[in-house]
């Protein structure tokens, strides 16, 4: 079969490609930012003696999503949720929901590393110079560990970003679903998803080069 | 290159290692100046010196754990790790290396048994995959080392089970069970707690008194002094001094080696 | 009882489904050990390469594997599935999807495998090298062992990921126990009984992967320093 190139098709997609970029980077921040409060929350729980309470299904939380299929879940969230009545998410919305959902699991192991790997000598200096139990968790164990952490987050930021291709699953016009678009429409196949993967890589690298430039900056020795 | 063709070269046949002029560099800094050293078999070589003097890193080169730049090792007449062809100096092909390696025993400073062997599979180990033998005859031979430096009771301890001084007898025997004409050590006691360096100084001694061909790197001056039958003192990368022990350590004749022996006053008689 | 298995019950429509639902969980159990099988006899090989291998050879398995990791599994999986059908080569979707899958998972268990073999001390390879062992010799009786115990953590990991990505090859047509399931619903829509079953399934799965990756974790934790 004779194969044409024409990558006009892709720049004539600028628009909708750079809108599925956008859209992919947004619901991807999103879910770190709120993923990490959920996460931070769920690893101070399970830190906590006085929560035991909540250790069992903070425990399953966790389990459950990391050792689900995330495009199960989307599925789940997209079609069951209504279903039972929780109505008013559009795609958008539901897609979101679920990798924030996603994102917190993970985020809670993280932070539970994070937690524990903070050496003792920094809370012990804190309450020598007479720190109280709750000051010296706000000045200087999350101050630490979020440092300690950072790379981790990083990490997870352009996982997150390439989860968002699950999106497409539920029509969600990100990078993925454009691409598709593309396909579909062209048939130039290569032209399509060339364009993406390196959207994606370029992307990736970009976030990774920023992002470990900052963890320089806030680099801890242990 | 056969021993005779080695003999009509100027080396007695009876040498068991012989270098000359072995230059080593890493990058821009040369670290072995041209070492010349021959060692007859049963004599018992101790290279002396201060870190850095080379000493570690001739040890390597004489087993090919190290590239050389230039000169030539023979160990039993057989050229090491190069050769010449045409006026040009070519390495030896991987196999003739691994081969040639077999028969040169080294100890390390840090032991480097294999964690995931027992103290006896750590021995069967070579014998039964370089050397052929059966898991039988391979497994007595180990039994037989592991007895000879005193631990038949640790044989199926793993290597984190073990002292360090115990991990280090086993290494030796590890290397000396290969049967090689020469055994290198390599600052075997360095890593040691104090209180059980004697024990692996005396499987050493035990070793040496049987005739084994040792060349061994140590900062044991006493030890040196009892077993050795040689001692060449290094010096940035060139053989300052040699001679029998009771020479080279209670006359030096160099500045350089008596303010080296010096830091040991008092080890030394 | 019997109104358990009346038209409109869950537990009515999952038989009728049976047939379609045990054939796509037939379909996701192949799928993923396929995907296993390849990811871990190339990627070992990979792995090798991109440790020991010359240079040009290391610096094109390097390219890949980070080309490969870097782009999301559903991409690669709609390029491989369109491309093939472009350039005239007639695949399946299951083994489009499974090449395309299992090529991601070559680059992970390539990567695992090159920071356990780079992460044994230098000073092992030494001492398999005096006692004469050759290059596969070392390879096979004294650093693999070692680079097994450090390397599994990571590639069971990489195994849950695995069977967790099959869900992806429902996107391009093959009927695995998602698509079954979503067959299945947009005939009973019961969306969150099918899916949340769904789910059920693949965490047994996914945990027991992760048991018995612990399991073999500590038979092989006499291997320290």
């Amino acid at each position: 079969m004779q194969y044409f190139f024409n990558w006009d098709v892709v720049w004539r997609a600028t628009d909708k490609l750079a809108y599925g970029l956008v859209l992919g980077l947004g619901m991807a921040t999103f879910a770190l930012v709120v993923g990490s409060v959920i996460g931070l929350a769920s690893a101070l729980v399970l830190t906590s003696p006085k929560l035991k309470a909540l250790h069992r299904p903070v425990r399953w939380y966790v389990e459950i999503i990391r050792n689900s299929p995330l495009l199960v879940l989307v599925f789940f969230v997209y079609f069951g949720l209504p279903q039972a009545g929780i109505r008013g998410l559009d795609n958008i919305g539901s897609f979101v929901l679920t990798l924030t959902l996603y994102a917190g699991a993970y985020m809670t192991e993280v932070f539970r590393g994070g937690l524990a790997s903070i050496p003792a000598r920094y809370i012990e200096s804190g309450m020598a110079i007479g720190l109280s139990g709750r000051q010296c968790f706000f000045f200087v164990t999350l101050p630490v560990m979020f440092r300690i952490v950072l790379p981790s987050l990083t990490n997870n930021l352009i996982s997150l970003f390439k989860d968002t291709a699950l999106a497409s699953a539920i029509a969600v016009p990100e990078l993925t679903h454009t691409a598709r678009w593309i396909n579909v429409q062209t048939f130039q196949v290569v032209e399509a998803w060339t364009s993406v993967t390196v959207l994606y890589l370029v992307v990736s690298y970009l976030i990774a080069f920023v992002l470990r430039r900052v963890e320089r900056r806030y680099a801890v020795i242990r | 290159m056969s021993t005779t063709a080695a003999s009509a070269n100027g080396h007695d046949g009876s040498l068991v290692l012989s270098a000359r002029d072995i230059h080593k560099r890493f990058g821009d800094v040369e670290v072995l100046k041209g070492i010349d050293i021959d060692v007859a078999k049963g004599e018992v070589v101790a290279l002396i010196g201060a870190s850095g003097s080379g000493k570690t890193t001739f040890l390597r080169c004489v087993n090919m754990l190290e590239e050389y730049q230039a000169g030539t090792i023979r160990v039993g007449g057989e050229p090491i790790g190069y050769h010449e062809e045409g006026g040009r100096r070519l390495r030896l092909p991987e196999a003739t290396v691994v081969r040639q390696r077999a028969d040169i025993g080294m100890v390390f400073q840090s032991f480097n048994l294999f964690p995931h062997l027992t103290a006896r599979a750590n021995i069967m180990l070579g014998l039964t995959k370089v050397r052929g033998k059966s898991k039988a005859e391979a497994g007595a031979i180990a039994d037989r080392w592991l007895e000879r430096v005193g631990l038949s009771d640790r044989k199926d301890h793993y290597p984190y089970q073990l002292s360090g001084g115990q991990q280090q007898r086993v290494a030796i025997a590890r290397a000396v069970s290969m049967d090689p004409r020469l055994v290198l050590f390599d600052e075997v006691t360095s890593a040691l707690d104090p209180e059980l360096v004697g024990e692996v100084l005396t499987v050493m001694q035990d070793l040496a008194k049987s005739g084994m061909t040792m060349l061994v790197v140590s900062h044991e001056m006493l030890f040196v002094s009892s077993i050795a039958t040689r001692v060449v003192f290094m010096d940035g990368g060139r053989i300052a001094e040699q001679g029998p022990p009771s020479e080279i350590l209670k006359n030096p004749k160099s500045e350089r080696l008596r303010s080296f022996l010096g830091r040991f006053h008092g080890v030394l008689r | 009882m019997m109104t358990l298995f009346q038209p409109g019950h869950f537990f009515y429509e999952v038989w009728i489904a049976r047939g379609v639902l045990l054939s796509g969980l037939a379909i996701t159990v192949a799928s993923a050990a396929s995907i296993i099988a390849i990811g871990l006899s190339v990627g070992i090989l990979g792995g090798l390469c991109l440790t020991y291998a010359a240079r040009p050879i290391r610096w094109v398995m390097r390219a890949y594997v980070d080309v490969v990791r870097g782009t999301p599994v559903l991409v690669l999986i709609f390029f491989v599935f369109y491309g093939t059908a472009i350039i005239g080569i007639d695949v399946s979707p299951f083994v489009a999807g499974v090449l395309a899958i299992g090529g991601f998972c070559v680059a992970h268990t390539a990567e695992t495998v090159r920071g356990a073999l780079e992460s044994i001390p230098q000073a092992q390879s030494d001492a398999a090298k005096a006692i004469g062992l050759g290059f596969w010799g070392r390879l096979v009786h004294a650093l693999g062992p070692q680079a097994v115990r450090r390397a599994l953590p990571p590639w069971i990991n990489t195994a849950v990921e695995m069977v967790k990505g099959t869900t992806l090859l429902s996107l391009i047509g093959v009927v695995d126990l998602l698509l079954a399931a979503q067959q299945a619903v947009s005939r009973s829509f019961m969306a969150m009984e099918f899916y949340g079953a769904c789910l059920v399934v693949y965490v047994v799965i996914c945990l027991g992967i992760s048991q018995l990756g612990a399991l073999v974790e500590r038979r092989l934790a006499y291997i320290r320093y």
